[in-house]
């Protein structure tokens, strides 16, 4: 097989470098072939040995981290679609109606993302990078399941080209990419994005689904989370649902047990980072307490720790928010980060009606603060270093 | 007095191929060669040319911007060879050596009419100046300056480093007397750094004239860079200088005896070598004298130094003038099928992305693929991990690739070496080339200063 392969690449191989036939798509035969195999390029300077791991296998680990909300999504679009229609179905009925709605999605995602990706590397003459093999999946996954497919292609084409090529590229944004896709649908095409018609699937054809999401239930001052509701249909839900994730809402936010799975796979194998993480649960939890105190309306009132399981922000948190070139860079910067994404999240979500979810703006907003963060750190540091060289000099 | 310092960041690569403690037989090198490239910034003048008669001791070359800093001819014998590379730059001055060496003889007189001006002179002719080398900038230290400190870390913490309280068994006058000299050359102290959770060889604790420092924690502890950090860091405008121990060794015999003896205890180490011990040896000496029938089969990287700092030099290449260790390790330079995707149980990593990290006394035996491409930055924190400085690297970094030589300065250039960052450099997951970046940054830097 690994023979077979390799005499495949060394084959084809003289066409695509320079003065062969397709000298230019050299970087589309680069990214295949350095799919299939790790180059076997050594070390030239500095240090001899390296370590084992290179971006490809860092991006499949998150990928790896996002299976579960992706398989669970995948059930609860069928659960949601065939209970709130009233329907018979089993677990296989439920996750394959999901499938079949969500794997267009991903296709569109990767056909369209790396299209593009692949595009600039062929005009630019570098090599593929491997970010958008991360950012592909996690655009589907933060769209309501009924967006149309063209409305989706639109949003990668505007993510990756604005949201990271005028850039540079991977490693040189500021904006998360998928969130730009996110926000990018949020401004051009909001009657898709918000609203009661668009997170059960197939929603919009039938009058007597209510297909809201809690938190616009909770916009709308409507009692629809409670441990009461148990039992009530589905224009409501207890805790328990939200934390397991059987309620509408994007293909992969609602369970936030199957984020916590993702995270852990994350933080054990140190991928994803502990510090934004914990801190931005901190700051989530303590606007939720501020907001319990003051409480004047449901969003206010809701326990601080039922906000932690509601809307995106797990997802978001876990997925977004530790995205390393877009968050904070520093140890200390990530704290303050971390903790400032958590505590806008919620007050952005209680305080804004229209869309009353906060996760999104939050880490957005973050994006674009996080060199800021990174500054003052790295300028406490420089201070430390004049003022002992006024010491020594004293 | 001793000093405890505790480093906590950083991480002790375990290789396959430690060199036991027992000294191999070798018989002595036909040839020996001193490399310019060696001796980073110096661009050389010939003072010999091929067919010409020398003593170990004799001057070979100079550098070309301090005239005064010489470069002296290890063993005696004839010139063999002046190898050039491009642009006719001097790459080796080969020595075809005599059966017997003679020495040069040179007036040291007794230890306590040595002054800063005599020691300097006597070292700048002897050839033994280029030992002492500077921070900022990791050049040959400058005669002129007037040091802070010096500094000497009196182990090793690389990857199959070798061990300084053996090698300098039995040496504990000719330290003392190394000692004694180079405190002629700093008003400051000279502080020695011992390794904390071991007990160190006498000929360290024992030494008279010195602040000692207990440090203990993973590599890069035994980084002298990294000590000057912890004990004493440099400010804008200041300048400490380093020396390895056998090297102070050295100048102390050279005071004692007026003879400039490079002899030198080397470790052959790494997976690929048989029988991987220490051997006596002279400054410049053939590897193959060590290597031959003592490496495994295969496509092998030797290389002269450590698998970090080092360079690769092959079998039949020579000792550099700064290393203490061979090591030999497999080339890689086989593609891997689905390597990114296979679980790896031999792959070192800091990253908990392969299993290994749930093995924390397994040793490796790591070869010298890349283990992937080059990429822009994209993680963040994996350097904070490994470099225990209070500096930010990646900023670091960044501002030298931009050339803002300002930043540069504000963020700790001075304090930094290409050999801090080489463990930044392994675990780099963007696999870049951080080490040649500092360097370029320190270059540039002395460059603005000068």
């Amino acid at each position: 097989m690994k023979k077979l392969l390799r005499n495949f690449f060394d084959g084809i191989k003289p066409n695509f470098e320079k003065g062969g036939k397709f000298e230019k798509f050299h970087p589309a035969l680069d990214a295949f072939e350095t799919f299939v195999f790790v180059p076997g390029e050594t070390t030239h300077s500095g240090a001899h040995i390296r370590d084992g791991i290179d971006l490809k296998r860092t991006m499949f680990f998150v990928i790896i981290a996002l299976v579960p909300s992706l398989l669970f999504g995948m059930y609860n679009i069928g659960f949601q679609h065939y209970s709130q229609l009233g329907e018979e179905f089993t677990l296989m009925s439920a996750f394959l109606f999901g499938l079949w709605k969500v794997l267009p999605m991903i296709v569109i995602s990767y056909g369209v993302g790396l299209g593009i990706e692949f595009l600039f590397a062929i005009i630019r003459g570098h090599q593929v990078n491997e970010g958008y093999l991360v950012t592909g999946m996690l655009i589907p996954l933060i769209m309501p399941v009924d967006l149309p497919l063209w409305m989706l292609a639109v949003a990668v084409v505007f993510a990756v080209i604005i949201g990271k090529e005028v850039f540079g590229g991977t490693g040189m944004n500021i904006l998360n990419p998928a969130l730009t896709a996110r926000a990018f649908l949020f401004f051009a095409y909001p009657t898709y994005m918000s609203g009661n018609a668009v997170w059960v699937a197939d929603a919009g054809t039938v009058d007597a689904i209510s297909g809201e999401t809690i938190l616009g239930g909770l916009a709308a001052a409507k009692e629809v989370l409670s441990q009461a509701a148990a039992g009530t249909g589905y224009d409501s839900w207890t805790p328990m649902e939200a934390f397991l994730g059987l309620i509408p809402g994007s293909v992969g936010e609602t369970s936030t047990l199957a984020i916590i799975l993702g995270a852990a796979f994350l933080l054990w194998t140190g991928i994803g980072s502990w510090r934004i993480m914990l801190s931005g649960l901190l700051g989530a939890s303590l606007m939720g307490l501020i907001f319990n105190a003051f409480s004047v309306n449901l969003l206010m009132a809701t326990p601080w720790y039922e906000h932690l399981v509601i809307g995106g922000f797990a997802f978001g948190l876990v997925f977004m928010a530790t995205d390393p070139v877009s968050a904070a860079q520093t140890t200390k910067g990530k704290w303050i980060y971390g903790f400032l994404v958590g505590f806008f999240a919620i007050m952005i979500r209680v305080f804004n009606p229209a869309y009353p979810e906060g996760i999104m703006l939050a880490i957005l907003l973050m994006n674009v603060f996080a060199p800021l963060i990174d500054h003052y750190v790295v300028q406490a540091n420089v201070k430390k270093r004049m003022k002992r060289m006024n010491t020594a000099k004293a | 007095m001793s000093k405890d310092i505790k480093i906590k960041r950083g991480v002790d690569i375990k290789l396959v191929g430690a060199a036991d403690k027992v000294y191999g037989d070798v018989s002595p090198s036909e040839t020996y060669v001193i490399k310019p490239t060696d001796f980073h910034g110096v661009v050389p003048k010939l003072l010999v040319a091929e067919g010409d008669e020398v003593l170990a001791g004799d001057q070979l070359f100079y550098s070309k911007d301090e005239e005064r800093v010489r470069f002296t001819a290890p063993v005696s014998g004839e010139i063999a060879e002046i190898k050039r590379g491009n642009k006719r730059k001097i790459l080796e001055v080969k020595i075809l050596a005599d059966k017997e060496v003679r020495y040069k003889q040179f007036e040291t007189g007794a230890q306590a009419d040595l002054s800063k001006e005599k020691v300097t002179g006597l070292m700048l002719d002897a050839g033994l100046w280029p030992m002492l080398r500077q921070r900022p900038y990791d050049v040959t230290a400058n005669p002129d300056d007037a040091p802070k400190a010096i500094f000497i870390s009196a182990f090793d913490s690389a990857p199959l480093a070798p061990d300084y309280d053996f090698m300098l068994e039995g040496r504990e006058t000719d330290f003392q007397a190394g000692i004694d000299a180079l405190s002629c050359l700093t008003e400051g102290k000279i502080h020695l750094s011992v390794r904390g959770k071991s007990a160190p060889a006498k000929v360290f604790t024992e030494a008279k004239g010195v602040e000692r420092h207990n440090v203990t924690g993973p590599h890069p502890a035994g980084n002298v860079g990294i000590q000057i950090h912890h004990i004493d860091p440099i400010n804008k405008g200041e300048v400490v200088w380093y020396v390895n121990p056998q090297d102070v060794a050295t100048i102390g015999r050279f005071f004692a005896e007026g003879k400039y003896d490079a002899s030198r205890t080397i470790a052959v180490a790494g997976s690929e070598v048989n029988q991987a011990r220490y051997f006596k040896v002279v400054t410049g000496v053939q590897l193959s004298r060590m290597l031959e029938g003592n490496l495994k089969e295969g496509n092998i990287r030797v290389i002269s130094g450590n698998v970090l700092t080092g360079s690769k030099v092959g079998a039949d290449g020579y000792l550099g003038f700064y290393d203490h260790v061979v090591t030999a390790i497999p080339e890689g330079d086989e593609p891997e099928l689905f390597g990114w995707i296979a679980p790896g149980f031999d792959k070192f990593s800091i990253s908990r992305a392969f299993p290994s990290w749930m093995m924390p006394g397994k040793k490796y035996a790591l070869d010298t693929n890349m283990h992937g491409e080059k990429r822009a930055f994209v993680v963040t924190g994996e350097y904070e991990r490994v470099l225990p400085m209070d500096i930010y690297p990646q900023q670091l970094l960044k501002s030298i690739m931009v050339g803002d030589v300002e930043a540069m300065e504000q963020l700790g250039i001075y304090e930094v070496s290409p050999e801090d960052f080489a463990l930044c450099e392994v675990v780099c997951t963007s696999k870049m080339d951080l080490q040649k970046t500092i360097r370029e940054g320190l270059d540039t830097i002395k460059h603005e200063m000068s």
